[in-house]
């Protein structure tokens, strides 16, 4: 029987090689090029009718644009429009990863430590870039608060850094443990219900309990992922 | 700006993101397969292209449509409401046009209803004045005539008396009485009185 890590081995299905470099197409770009095309359905086909008075289909595409929209306007402000785009993607992104895990047998590719950390990276770099950008040299300002004795500065300095630096690493490792950790435990349950014959059912209604419990946390750390990426740039805009 | 900001930060996200996985997935080998670092080429290169594609369709090409049509709905209720005030404000326009034309009509209607009393009140005047007139002119031409008929009367009643007095001479006295003397004599008796 499969163990419970079998289902984030990442397989080739198209073995791609540029240069020396491995660029497959595997099971993991499945679901991600099926994320896209499913959120580019999901968003574009809502809108086909453009209809003044929304049917259900279209309704469901504003409320994800309206949310998304809100929460960029509430956390980063006005100034945070430009972003709204990039903010959108992301969320639809991890969550369509999340939630197209939740299908049995299909991969999770949000439950990748490389890929939760490339995409807390590149909200990283953009956040960086955006208070470089903005600010210039006086961005540095932001390990200091205003308001603190200059005395404390040799303490405080150190842990601005080490928590600015720290912000990719908390905001991959939360999403990939989120989703590695429900997804194993729904496959060791689901190997006690084969292994226990009869008695199954006991953890197969765990099962049914954890499932719902998994697309809640595939939702809400959709949204966790979001709302810092959000918090991040607010604070690149805004500093402190 | 917004666009060169974002390839940037997947390039270097990715370079970042290599480099700091790899240096750990070396270290545990064929534990978690997230560890494996053969893995990590293809994801992230499958990443980059996916979550690029994805960005480039959402804001090109869903997320301007979504957009247009949440600004055509906004104006449409915007200008559905300005529609509504417009409609109200003339209405109360209509409203103060109507209640000053109802005041305007009572005061025509008081004013053209004292005008015709006045004019009414003066038409009796006159018509009263014109009988009175009439009346006064009837009056005196009747006194004159009463004046004329009594100085008349008396004439005759002299003129009698003088022809009586005369016949009560003759067969009294035995005497003719000269009818001017008799006459004389009547008007001398008489005196101014008549």
């Amino acid at each position: 029987m499969a163990g419970p890590l079998e289902q984030f081995e990442v397989k080739p299905l198209l073995p791609i090689t540029v240069g020396t470099t491995d660029a497959s197409f595997t099971n993991a770009s499945l679901f991600m090029a099926l994320a896209v095309a499913l959120v580019t359905i999901f968003v574009v086909g809502g809108m086909r009718g453009r209809a003044l008075i929304p049917g259900r289909w279209q309704a469901m595409t504003e409320l994800a644009y309206e949310f998304v929209a809100g929460m960029v306007r509430d956390n980063v402000g006005s100034k945070g429009r430009q972003y709204f785009p990039f903010v959108f993607s992301l969320f639809m992104f991890v969550l369509f990863g999340n939630l197209l895990g939740m299908i049995p047998y299909s991969f999770t590719f949000t439950s990748h430590i490389i890929v939760t950390f490339a995409l807390a990276a590149v909200v990283f770099v953009l956040v960086t870039a955006v208070a470089l950008a903005r600010h210039g040299l006086h961005f540095f300002s932001y390990f200091f608060p205003s308001g603190a004795p200059v005395a404390t500065a040799p303490l405080i300095i150190p842990i601005e850094i080490l928590s600015y630096l720290s912000r990719p690493v908390s905001l991959s490792i939360r999403l990939f443990a989120n989703m590695m950790a429900g997804h194993t435990m729904l496959k060791v349950f689901a190997i006690f219900t084969v292994a226990m014959g009869v008695f199954g059912v006991l953890p197969l209604a765990v099962n049914v309990a954890l499932i719902g419990f998994e697309i809640l946390v595939a939702i809400l750390q959709a949204y966790v992922f979001t709302i810092l990426t959000c918090l991040y740039l607010h604070d690149a805009i805004h500093l402190h | 700006m917004r666009g060169r900001f974002l390839s940037a930060a997947v390039v270097l996200g990715s370079a970042v993101a290599t480099a700091a996985v790899a240096a750990e997935g070396q270290a545990t080998k064929a534990g978690l397969p997230q560890l494996d670092p053969s893995t990590f080429a293809p994801q992230l290169i499958w990443l980059a292209i996916t979550f690029a594609a994805l960005y480039f369709l959402m804001s090109r090409v869903a997320l301007p449509r979504v957009a247009e049509v949440l600004e055509t709905r906004a104006d449409h209720i915007n200008d559905d409401l300005r529609r509504a005030e417009e409609a109200r404000t003339e209405a109360e326009a209509v409203m103060q046009a109507y209640e000053k034309a109802l005041v305007d009509a009572r005061n025509k209607a008081r004013a053209e209803a004292v005008q015709a009393t006045d004019f009414a009140k003066q038409a009796a005047e006159e018509r009263e004045r014109a009988a009175g007139a009439t009346l006064a002119q009837e009056a005196s031409e009747a006194d004159a005539r009463i004046t004329q008929a009594k100085s008349e009367a008396l004439g005759r009643v002299r003129s009698v008396a003088a022809e009586v007095a005369a016949a009560a001479a003759k067969r009294l006295g035995g005497f003719d009485v000269d009818a001017g003397k008799a006459q004389a004599a009547v008007d001398a008796t008489f005196g101014g009185r008549a």
